[in-house]
């Protein structure tokens, strides 16, 4: 059976984009505030509102702190809610993330990525999800403007699916995806809708007939059992990323994992990152294949839950990797992706030699022959046997 | 209290069971004790309103003690007494007492 839809090719900013998809996911409430590089999103979205294009309740809130505020409010009564935020905002937010994690209320929040001052800055890199990558929520990254509008919708169902149950960051990189114009596919609005169902929550505080508690104090006695139901939770994720990435390919032709791999499998040498930059590691793998060089890549596109088992797997057997990261883990041995991808490695039983590369922070681009830096020294690594220096800063001046 | 695995809990610790603080018994954080002296109370019902763990018991439109199962000391009900009628005293003290007479 053909299920396939056709969308239509529309020229879009990745930041409306995810507004688009907002639109025609039309949740009960969104709470948000502006922040650049999100602006864009809570503008389109608010002009939906104004059209009365959605029935969602948009409330303009005072800070990032009350906007996942109203959320958790709104969820807690049993609504889909939405926000939408970026690097300050999100640290503004920090203290409700936990909130919103442990209360176990499936809000979906696209994250334009931005860095974290000072010095101010209002550009790329993931100072601001990474640093809020332990706070209970789900972490998708996208790659391009077409993935971030493909995953703000997947999130609604990966979400609220009643084995997970778990708050989801949506990420896309700020001005690189945020702000540049692309085509993309925007679905028909009855497909997203009929997607993304209708969210039945297990209690809600408007169920008058059902009376529950919400937020108790809870210390020694079950606070640990709580926490370890989050835990598995997060668990649970991985399987419904999977199907629901399956079943948003069988609509669109779009298929979704984990993980994603570009000539990954007889690679000697993989560079493993996430976000706008492996586009860029695309094209250049493109071009040293032609050249015969045997590259490749593996983008987690799933860095919450962290799809351990696949990615160790997939790079075991590799003679060098370099981990991109795209933030600093100030006073770690190294930096977050990279800390993840080795515990992995060591636990699967695999030791290959992998390095770590931090780059694009606060905005810098990352350009092609920068990536080819990274594969011609993956190979002097396999060649000499040396991973020292373990942390390189691609591009950084001395 | 029944402990519960992790299993066994409704997720994000939401409570479908009405009224549980009753098994909660708060008058264990109390280091003073309200003493009521029923001779000074009007019977204003003002403690009663006031008291935020609803310690103060009352029967046939009479204030008639304070339930030290839940009673946490606070001393509001003391402060807010028109009539001075509800003196606070060193829960030591007060168990102390109790325990002479006996």
């Amino acid at each position: 059976m053909e299920t396939r839809v056709k969308g239509k090719l529309l020229a879009f900013r990745g930041d409306e984009a995810v507004a688009e998809a907002m639109r025609q996911i039309n949740p009960d409430v969104v709470a948000a505030y502006p922040i650049t590089p999100q602006t864009e999103t809570v503008q389109a979205f608010s002009q939906f509102v104004a059209n009365g294009e959605v029935d969602t309740e948009f409330i303009a809130v005072e800070s990032e702190h009350a906007a996942m505020s109203a959320c958790i409010g709104a969820a807690a009564a049993g609504g889909r809610a939405q926000t939408a935020t970026s690097g300050p905002g999100l640290a503004l937010m920090w203290e409700m993330l936990w909130v919103a994690s442990g209360m176990r209320l499936p809000i979906v929040m696209p994250v334009v990525n931005r860095t974290l001052s000072a010095p101010i800055n209002i550009l790329c890199d993931h100072s601001d999800s990474m640093g809020a990558r332990d706070a209970g929520w789900l972490q998708l990254y996208a790659e391009s403007m077409q993935e971030a509008y493909d995953n703000t919708i997947q999130a609604v169902r990966i979400a609220e699916h009643p084995r997970v149950m778990l708050p989801i960051m949506s990420c896309l990189d700020g001005f690189i995806l945020g702000h540049s114009f692309e085509p993309i596919e925007i679905l028909p609005d009855e497909a997203v809708r009929e997607f993304v169902g209708t969210y039945k929550p297990g209690y809600s505080l408007l169920d008058v007939d059902h009376p529950v508690t919400y937020g108790p104090i809870d210390f020694h006695g079950h606070f640990f059992e709580h926490k370890r139901q989050q835990v598995d939770g997060m668990e649970s994720a991985p399987e419904v990323v999977l199907q629901v990435g399956r079943e948003f390919g069988e609509l669109t032709g779009r298929y979704y994992g984990l993980t994603e791999g570009y000539e990954l499998e007889d690679a000697d040498f993989v560079i493993v990152a996430l976000g706008s930059v492996t586009g860029t590691i695309k094209t250049v793998v493109d071009d040293l294949r032609q050249q015969g060089q045997r590259v490749g890549l593996l983008r987690i596109r799933c860095f919450r839950p962290f799809p351990a088992q696949e990615i160790a797997q997939a790079l075991g057997n590799k003679k060098a990797v370099a981990v991109l990261d795209r933030s600093l883990s100030f006073g770690a041995q190294a930096h977050q992706v990279y800390l993840e991808v080795v515990t992995a490695l060591y636990t699967h039983g695999y030791a290959p030699k992998v390095v770590n590369y931090v780059y694009g922070i606060g905005g810098r681009d990352t350009l092609p022959h920068e990536v080819e830096q990274v594969y011609r020294e993956l190979a002097e690594v396999d060649k000499t046997g040396v991973i020292q220096p373990v942390v390189r800063y691609l591009t950084v001046r001395e | 209290m029944q402990l519960k695995g992790w299993k066994d809990l409704a997720i994000g610790a939401v409570m479908l069971e009405p009224g549980s603080c009753l098994a909660y018994e708060t008058g264990s954080w109390r280091t003073q004790r309200p003493i009521l002296d029923l001779e000074k109370c009007a019977h204003c019902f003002i403690c009663w309103i006031f008291c935020p763990e609803s310690s103060i018991q009352v029967r046939g439109g009479k204030v008639t003690g304070i339930d030290l199962t839940y009673c946490k000391g606070c001393g509001i009900c003391s402060a807010e007494c028109p009539r001075q009628a509800i003196d606070m005293v060193m829960e030591a003290t007060a168990r102390k007492g109790a325990k002479d007479e006996g």
